[in-house]
């Protein structure tokens, strides 16, 4: 960073970001959910969370993006604790819970017109793009509530292929698919890993991504 | 689902920091990010047009009531108009409130929010507009007419409007906070209104004295100008309250 913007791509990736958490414990009640669960990840590489049901994947998803405190511990981006600048961080992160964040009432284009809009501006056009990267362009003026699961999913997907930000936090992002989609979703995290990001994904499925950028995590269950 | 379709897909990146990637990553203005956000509460909003109407239904038939219930004599309800006229408008801006916040805690709306990189107070300042445009102004509009039902004449209605107006723009503040502070809680509404009623004691207060002097022909700008006073003070501080609602109840 000594000042003088790259340009090129490629010759930029010489500085990688990173994403750390060290020893987070944090209780739900009288539940502690995570243990001292740490980690660290570096640009390029996937995280796989697993761990049976309880286990505190989703807990520990919510911690890494800053919507949990933890009761100890920290999470690092690039060095710095997440907390000294949460919105910074936040501007550099794209969460997906279990339930695709997407209104009901609304098409697939007018919420992804909402949701990537309120922080990139996008147009229709690319828009529409993204949902057919996704197979979703189909239905695209459909509104939300008559898709199945597995369309909502793909829709939300989209929003992976329209928002430029180094790290992805997936809860779960192959539930609900077909073969084809699970396929898809592995395609969109290579292609992030491929340019230097950093994907944390939760789940029970083996990621379709290649095995030699994935790192794993297995969280105990009490 | 070709490689050829995946670089139209490419996000563009004009500025980048020394990793390749956007060097301040929230591209929307603040701004146009509200603007999205008003927008899209009231294209929600009118796709489910039946609900938009029910507080207004509801303020029109409260009023009706005390002319059945009190006395048909104009004079009479004269009188209690002010009274009659707040309380109702209180009431009715009370029962869009459970559901400013409620859907979009669900779906995940306010999570996205949160973590979109901008204010959430700014965005939720933006969600209380919409719900002032959906449910105050509408309110205000329809204020005269029942107004007139309460024997009014036509040189009060004009004040009758703009306290209505200001009043709700405070009344949908103060019910934020307390809307963002219930998320948590399943059957939220009386404890909704037990903590906003209290809080808009002093826009009722001011807003029926306005209407009024109003009524009476008298000029109603001092508590006009306080209800104005207590909007803007809404407009400062509740967002951020709101908003440290909304985050502890997305934890």
């Amino acid at each position: 960073m000594d000042g003088a913007k790259p340009l090129n791509l490629r010759d930029s990736r010489a500085v990688s970001h990173a994403l750390e958490a060290e020893n987070l414990q944090l209780w739900r009640g009288e539940r502690q959910v995570l243990r001292g669960v740490g980690f660290s990840l570096a640009g390029g590489e996937c995280l796989q969370v697993r761990g049976a049901n309880g286990a505190g994947k989703t807990t520990l998803l919510r911690a890494a993006c800053g919507l949990l405190y933890p009761e100890a511990g920290r999470i690092l981006w690039d060095g710095t604790d997440v907390r000294a600048d949460p919105a910074a961080y936040h501007a550099r992160l794209l969460y997906i819970g279990h339930e695709p964040p997407l209104k009901p009432d609304l098409s697939a284009l007018e919420n992804l017109r909402f949701w990537i809009g309120v922080r990139q501006p996008v147009e229709r056009s690319v828009m529409q793009a993204a949902l057919e990267r996704v197979g979703a362009d189909r239905w695209s003026t459909r509104a939300v509530r008559t898709l199945s699961a597995g369309q909502r999913r793909r829709v939300a997907l989209a929003a992976l292929a329209l928002l430029a930000v180094p790290l992805w936090l997936l809860d779960e992002p192959t539930t609900n698919l077909d073969a084809e989609g699970q396929q898809l979703v592995g395609n969109l995290i290579e292609e992030q890993l491929v340019r230097g990001g950093l994907v944390v994904a939760a789940g029970h499925q083996e990621l379709p991504v290649s095995a030699a950028r994935v790192r794993r995590l297995e969280l105990p269950l009490e | 689902m070709s490689s050829a379709r995946t670089a139209a897909v490419q996000p563009v990146a004009p500025h980048l920091d020394a990793s390749g990637w956007p060097a301040s990553p929230v591209g929307t203005p603040a701004l146009a990010a509200a603007r999205l956000a008003l927008l899209r509460d009231l294209t929600l909003a009118f796709r489910r047009r039946g609900e938009l109407i029910q507080p207004l239904a509801f303020f029109a038939i409260v009023t009706t009531l005390f002319p059945l219930a009190v006395s048909p004599e104009l004079s009479r309800l004269r009188e209690i108009a002010p009274g009659v006229l707040w309380v109702a408008a209180l009431l009715a801006s009370l029962l869009a409130l459970e559901f400013l916040f409620r859907d979009d805690a669900h779906d995940g709306t306010l999570e996205q929010y949160s973590l979109s990189g901008q204010s959430l107070a700014w965005l939720l300042l933006a969600k209380t507009a919409a719900h002032w445009l959906l449910t105050g102004l509408p309110l205000a509009l329809i204020a005269p007419l029942a107004a007139e039902a309460l024997g009014v004449s036509g040189t009060g209605l004009a004040g009758v409007v703009a306290s209505v107006a200001v009043g709700t723009v405070a009344l949908s503040l103060i019910g934020s906070i307390s809307a963002a502070l219930t998320l948590g809680i399943r059957r939220s509404g009386v404890l909704l209104s037990l903590l906003t009623l209290p809080l808009s004691l002093p826009v009722l207060i001011f807003g029926a004295r306005a209407t009024e002097l109003a009524i009476r022909g008298l000029p109603f700008t001092a508590p006009l100008e306080l209800l104005a006073a207590l909007a803007v003070l809404g407009i400062t501080l509740a967002p951020l309250a709101a908003a440290a609602a909304v985050r502890i109840s997305l934890e």
